[in-house]
């Protein structure tokens, strides 16, 4: 329940254009955008994410990703990796 | 391939049989004539008889010659084989077929005379005969002389004369062939009367091939490559197993075991009930904060990197640059009564909520606001009763005690995800009578306890220790009113308690602490006397709200009242050493921790003033209002520990945060050739310079 509450939270952020949690097969568990955008989104941003971890911990084996920030022309889309789920939020932080 | 045997006639009579290598078995009474065996010569009659249904040829038929003609192939062999070929996939038609059809096959017993295998036979045949030769050659030893002889002789004459007539040599011939019954026989003596040679053939059974084909077992592929993270993951995981197992082998007690297990099993039931969404909180809280930085970045970015240059142009004042603005519905129309930094994370900080008007108490809220997030806080406890005052301890920053109006005194721990305190007072374990103004964390005790003080209006001051679950309090002092017992009808003497309403503790000397009181007074206590002051100071006409010691001078304090005034105290001298008036009746007071000329004092209009002694200790360098209304009235202020900022609390129940503009926090200037001097002893030496002025001056009055 507490999640749920960050997660409205995160939603009523201005700015806040899209939440999702994907799964570790990068598939989609729940989503505050339209089927196909989501799809779209989780497959890519799992696969860098992903790859993105692999890299710092092929660097320190001991290290690990915690966050991830994209910041495009038109908006920024944030990943926060957790053990098993990806937390992707997209964010027009110019609003 | 050819046919090893392969017959066939080309006949035209149908009367000839074909005999095939299969034996003499008899086919049916045509063959049997002409297959001259002696066991059939009984049947004499030879009649033909014509089978009915025999074609009458006439001769030009008969003579006709039809030929066939041999070939290799197996006309029965299937032209047309297919098979299932795994290695593909699919059926696959098979090319070669077997033309082989065998129609006689026999497995001999005879050995060529001169293979191996029959001169070895012979050989041992030689030996088993020699024993019955030796016998015989007793009496054939004569003969065998004359035979040696005329041999002899047939070689002399054969040498001698060559051209011996051929009748010569054929007499010998028969001579030799008359002796050769006379050689000993190596054939066994068989009856040849009573002799037979018996074969029958059983019935073959008949052979049958079965097949048949299965589903071709499930193919996957796999492939991947090792990192090496994986494979120090594989190792940490193998290391974990072991030291499992290891844990499990010294807690054998089946008990234990199956406690364990249901526990297990009870974990992993309410996993998989709950959702997995609940696995991402920590993911959540860092996206929450990044989206705020997202919204918040100008503000971000003014407390990490502006400096209002206007500051150089305004000589010595400065200015308050407000950040964030914490507030959140829960604590909606609740006053800040408390303010209080974590020691150990820089960004966070509880705030207390309560009333300070005694006619509208309500509930209270204890919240811990991180300035990585200022649009909710991260914790968030609730109370019946109003909050008055909190602090947090320096080892333990996850427990944080409050003090209510009620009088209880609670402990909340910031790791128990529940609302509840782990510690609470009760009327039966020494509670306040009044609300309790201040509360304060001490050093651990000598046998390890946490444990704090409190102050309150009842005019005690006691000391609660932690012990297991249980709160323990002692009283240290009860406050007392000087000169004010009043004499009884009876000659009863009744005290007029005194109200304590703020204290603070000696930094250096550990037993020594002050206390202000509702009376306006301050009293030098030490924790050792319960029944005097160490000190008495007549500091103020109304209610002393604070009293603090200098972080650096250690005879240093200060105190603010609402009697407009804030007064800056040598604690071994009886009168203040500065006075400022305010003009409203001030609410807090507070040391800065990087300066120790410097405070900031928040009035009930609203304004802020931050003094700096070391620039001007007339007024203040610094006094503006921070409030939106005019009607908040600011009740609390306290100064980051690392941060150039402070946070000012109102008593709607906002918690702003403000930014020391450069001339605010101005530090001695650098002059050349000479180092800067830092520290705490240049800090001391910086007051005491201006303690002397005053007191060189006081004289003078």
């Amino acid at each position: 329940a507490e999640v749920e509450e960050t997660l409205k939270r995160i939603q009523s952020h201005k700015g806040v254009i899209g939440t999702m949690v994907v799964n570790a097969e990068g598939i989609p568990i729940r989503t505050t955008l339209d089927n196909s955008t989501t799809v779209q989104y989780a497959g890519l941003l799992h696969q860098l994410t992903m790859k993105a971890r692999s890299t710092v911990r092929d660097i320190d084996p001991q290290n690990d990703l915690t966050f991830l920030r994209i910041r495009s022309k038109k908006h920024e889309i944030m990943v926060a990796p957790d053990k098993e789920y990806l937390l992707i939020v997209i964010q027009n932080p110019c609003e | 391939m050819l046919p090893a045997l392969a017959a066939a006639i080309s006949a035209q009579d149908p009367k000839q049989s074909v005999i095939t290598g299969r034996g003499s078995r008899k086919r049916d009474e045509d063959s049997g004539t002409d297959v001259g065996e002696g066991a059939d010569d009984w049947a004499q009659s030879k009649a033909t008889i014509r089978p009915p249904d025999q074609l009458d040829l006439t001769d030009a038929e008969l003579k006709e010659e039809i030929t066939r003609i041999l070939t290799a192939n197996n006309p029965h062999a299937p032209h047309n084989i297919v098979r299932f070929s795994f290695k593909e996939g699919t059926y696959k038609l098979i090319g070669f077929v077997n033309q082989l059809a065998v129609h006689y096959s026999h497995i001999g017993n005879l050995i060529p005379k001169d293979s191996d295998e029959g001169r070895r036979q012979h050989y041992q045949d030689e030996l088993a005969t020699g024993s019955q030769e030796s016998a015989r050659l007793v009496f054939s030893d004569t003969e065998n002389l004359e035979e040696e002889e005329e041999i002899k002789e047939g070689d002399a004459e054969a040498e001698s004369q060559i051209d011996i007539p051929a009748t010569e040599v054929s007499e010998k011939v028969t001579e030799e062939e008359l002796m050769t019954p006379k050689q000993p026989k190596e054939s066994k003596l068989t009856n040849q009367f009573n002799f037979s040679e018996r074969a029958s053939q059983t019935i073959n059974n008949p052979l049958r091939d079965r097949e048949c084909q299965m589903e071709p077992p499930p193919r996957a592929n796999f492939s991947a490559t090792a990192n090496q993270w994986e494979i120090y993951d594989a190792y940490m995981e193998e290391l974990e197993k072991q030291e499992k197992t290891k844990e499990k082998e010294k807690t054998k007690t089946p008990v234990a075991k199956k406690m364990g297990a249901m526990a297990m099993r009870k974990m992993t039931s309410l996993e998989s009930q709950s959702d997995d969404i609940t696995k991402v909180t920590q993911a959540a809280k860092i996206v929450e904060r990044m989206v705020n930085q997202n919204t918040y970045d100008d503000v971000a970015q003014d407390f990490k990197y502006y400096e209002d240059a206007a500051d150089e142009y305004r000589d010595q004042e400065g200015t308050l640059l407000p950040l964030w603005k914490f507030q959140t519905d829960k604590a909606k129309r609740l006053a800040v009564t408390a303010l209080s930094w974590n020691p150990k994370y820089k960004d966070l900080f509880a705030v207390g909520h309560g009333s300070y008007d005694f006619m509208k108490q309500s509930r209270g809220m204890l919240l811990l606001y991180s300035m990585k997030n200022p649009s909710f806080p991260e914790y968030a406890f609730s109370s019946d009763s109003g909050i008055m005052c909190l602090d947090m301890h320096m080892d333990h920053p996850y427990l944080v005690v409050v003090g209510h109006y009620d009088g209880n005194v609670a402990v909340y721990n910031l790791k128990k995800p529940h609302s509840q305190p782990i510690f609470r007072s009760s009327a039966k374990s020494g509670k306040h009578t009044d609300p309790v103004w201040q509360v304060k964390w001490q050093k651990d005790d000598m046998d390890h306890n946490l444990n704090f003080f409190s102050v309150s209006s009842d005019g005690r001051i006691v000391s609660w220790t932690l012990v297991k679950s249980e709160l323990v309090h002692t009283d240290v002092i009860k406050l007392k009113v000087e000169g004010s017992t009043l004499e009884g009808p009876e000659g009863l003497q009744l005290f007029t308690v005194g109200c304590g309403t703020a204290f603070d503790f000696h930094r250096e000397i550990d037993y020594m602490f002050l206390v202000g009181t509702e009376e306006g007074k301050i009293y030098k206590c030490s924790k050792s006397y319960s029944s005097q002051f160490l000190d008495t100071y007549d500091a103020h006409n109304m209610a002393v709200d604070a009293v603090s010691w200098n972080p650096y001078h250690s005879k240093v304090f200060i105190s603010c009242s609402s009697d407009w005034t804030v007064k800056i105290w040598d604690h071994t001298v009886k009168t203040p050493m500065f006075i400022y008036d305010l003009n409203s009746a001030v609410g807090d007071v507070a040391w800065a921790p990087y300066s120790s000329t410097v405070f900031a004092a928040v009035s009930t209009n609203g304004k802020t003033h931050v003094f700096d002694l070391s620039i001007n200790k007339y007024e203040a360098i610094c006094n503006q209002p921070v409030v939106a209304k005019k009607k908040n009235k600011i009740t609390h202020v306290q100064f980051n520990p690392v941060h150039p900022i402070i946070i000012v609390g109102d008593d709607r129940g906002h918690v702003t945060c403000l930014k020391l503009s450069p001339n605010l926090r101005k530090m001695p200037k650098e002059k050349k050739g000479q180092e800067v001097q830092k520290g705490p002893a240049v800090e001391i030496a910086k007051l005491d310079k201006l303690l002397n002025l005053v007191r060189e001056v006081k004289p003078k009055t």
